[in-house]
C-alpha cells in the first residue's frame, strides 16, 4: 500500500515538472497542425503522427516527405538521420535510470524521449524512476497532440496568406534553438554556418542539387558538417596534446640541463 | 494525396522514430567512450535543425498554394520574419517569444506589402 503511495507521488512529481514542457509545445505543434493541412493531411492523420512521432523536425521533414510522395527508404533515412539525437538521448539515459529496470518499463520510456523531457529528466538529481518518467512525459505528450490537433481544426480560419505565415512558426523554433547555442560555442556557430551553406549549394547549384530531391541535401549536409565539426575538434584535441607533451619534454629537458 | 501512401508513410515515420528510442534504452547498458563518436552527436541537432531551416525558410510562404501577390512580397516577409526572429533568438528570449513574433513580423509584412499598393 505504502509503495503504491510513493509511485503516485513520483508520478505526480513527474506531472509537475512536465508542465512547462507541455505549455511550451502547445504553440509550436499548433504549427504543425496547420503545415500538415497545408500539406493536404487530415486532422485525424496530423493528429496521429503528432503523438506516435512526439518529434519537431522529424515530423515536419516527415509530412513534408509524404507530400511529395518521396520513397519509401528516403523517408526513412530522413527520420532516422534527424532523429539520431534521440539515440544519443536514450543511451544517456541508459546511464541515469534506476539499475535492474525490467525490458518493458524502458520500451514504454522510449515513446518520448524528445529534447524537453530529456534534459528535465538528466537534470534529476537521483536515479529517475519509472513512475516519475511516466509522469514526466505525461503532460507534454497532451500539449504536443492537443495542440497539434487546435492547429489543424482552426486552419481553416485563417487566409492561406495567414495560414503559411503560422505554419513559419516551427522554424522560428529552431532558430530559438541553434542561435543561443552559436552565440555560446563558436565551434557550434561553425557547424551551423557550415550545415546551411552546403544545403544552400545543395538546393541552388545545378547539377549540384540533384541531391536534394527527395530530402537527401538535407541529410547530406547535416551528417556532413557535423563529422567535419567532430574531426575539427578531435584534430584540434590532438594538436593541444602534442603541444602539451612538447612542453612537458621541454620541462624535463631544461630540468636535466640545470642539473 | 494517395491515401495509401499516407499510411504507410506514416507507418515508416512512427517505427523508425520509436525504434531509434527504444533499441539503445532497452540494450544498451554499456557508456560510449569514442570522443568523436561523441562530438558527432553533439553536433548533429543543431546541424540537422540549422540544414531544415536555410535556405527553406525563405521561400517556406512562398512555396504554398494559393496564395494572392506576387512570390517577392511572400519571400520578403519570410526574410524580415527571419531577421526578427534570429535577433530575438540572439537575445536569449524563450522558443514562445520568438515564434509568436516570428510569425507577427511575417503578417506585418505581407500586410504592409498589401497597403502599399
Amino acid at each position: 500500500m505504502s509503495l503504491c503511495r510513493e509511485k503516485m507521488k513520483e508520478y505526480f512529481r513527474g506531472i509537475k515538472r512536465g508542465m512547462p514542457i507541455c505549455l511550451g509545445y502547445i504553440p509550436v505543434s499548433f504549427a504543425f497542425g496547420i503545415t500538415a493541412i497545408g500539406l493536404g493531411f487530415t486532422t485525424l492523420q496530423a493528429t496521429i503522427i503528432a503523438i506516435t512521432n512526439m518529434a519537431s523536425a522529424g515530423q515536419l521533414a516527415g509530412v513534408q516527405l509524404i507530400h511529395e510522395h518521396a520513397a519509401a527508404i528516403s523517408i526513412i533515412v530522413t527520420t532516422f538521420v534527424i532523429n539520431m539525437r534521440y539515440m544519443l538521448m536514450s543511451f544517456t539515459l541508459t546511464q541515469k535510470i534506476v539499475p535492474n529496470m525490467p525490458w518493458w518499463k524502458r520500451c514504454m520510456m522510449a515513446f518520448c524521449i524528445c529534447d524537453e523531457v530529456f534534459v528535465f529528466a538528466t537534470m534529476e538529481k537521483d536515479d529517475v524512476t519509472f513512475p516519475f518518467y511516466m509522469g514526466l512525459m505525461t503532460m507534454p505528450i497532451v500539449g504536443w497532440t492537443g495542440g497539434t490537433f487546435l492547429g489543424a481544426m482552426a486552419s481553416t480560419l485563417f487566409s492561406p496568406t495567414i495560414q503559411s505565415c503560422m505554419s513559419m512558426g516551427l522554424y522560428f523554433m529552431f532558430i530559438a534553438i541553434i542561435v543561443p547555442e552559436a552565440r555560446k560555442s563558436r565551434k557550434v556557430a561553425a557547424v551551423i554556418v557550415l550545415a546551411s551553406a552546403l544545403t544552400c549549394l545543395f538546393t541552388y547549384v545545378p547539377y549540384v542539387n540533384i541531391l536534394s530531391k527527395g530530402g537527401w541535401g538535407v541529410i547530406i549536409a547535416a551528417i556532413a558538417s557535423a563529422a567535419i565539426g567532430a574531426s575539427m575538434k578531435s584534430a584540434n584535441r590532438r594538436r593541444k596534446a602534442v603541444i602539451k607533451a612538447q612542453s612537458i619534454e621541454n620541462e624535463v629537458v631544461e630540468h636535466q640541463n640545470q642539473n | 494525396m494517395d491515401q495509401k501512401f499516407v499510411i504507410i508513410g506514416m507507418i515508416l515515420m512512427a517505427g523508425t522514430t520509436y525504434l531509434i528510442r527504444m533499441l539503445p534504452l532497452a540494450f544498451f547498458k554499456k557508456k560510449i567512450e569514442n570522443e568523436w563518436i561523441q562530438d558527432f552527436f553533439y553536433y548533429i541537432p543543431y546541424c540537422v535543425l540549422a540544414a531544415m531551416t536555410f535556405p527553406a525558410i525563405f521561400t517556406s510562404i512562398s512555396s504554398n498554394e494559393g496564395l494572392e501577390g506576387p512570390a517577392v512580397q511572400h519571400i520578403t516577409a519570410a526574410v524580415v520574419a527571419t531577421i526578427v526572429s534570429m535577433i530575438l533568438a540572439w537575445r536569449k528570449h524563450g522558443l514562445v517569444t520568438v515564434a509568436i513574433f516570428g510569425v507577427l513580423a511575417a503578417i506585418a509584412t505581407e500586410w504592409l506589402w498589401k497597403f502599399m499598393g
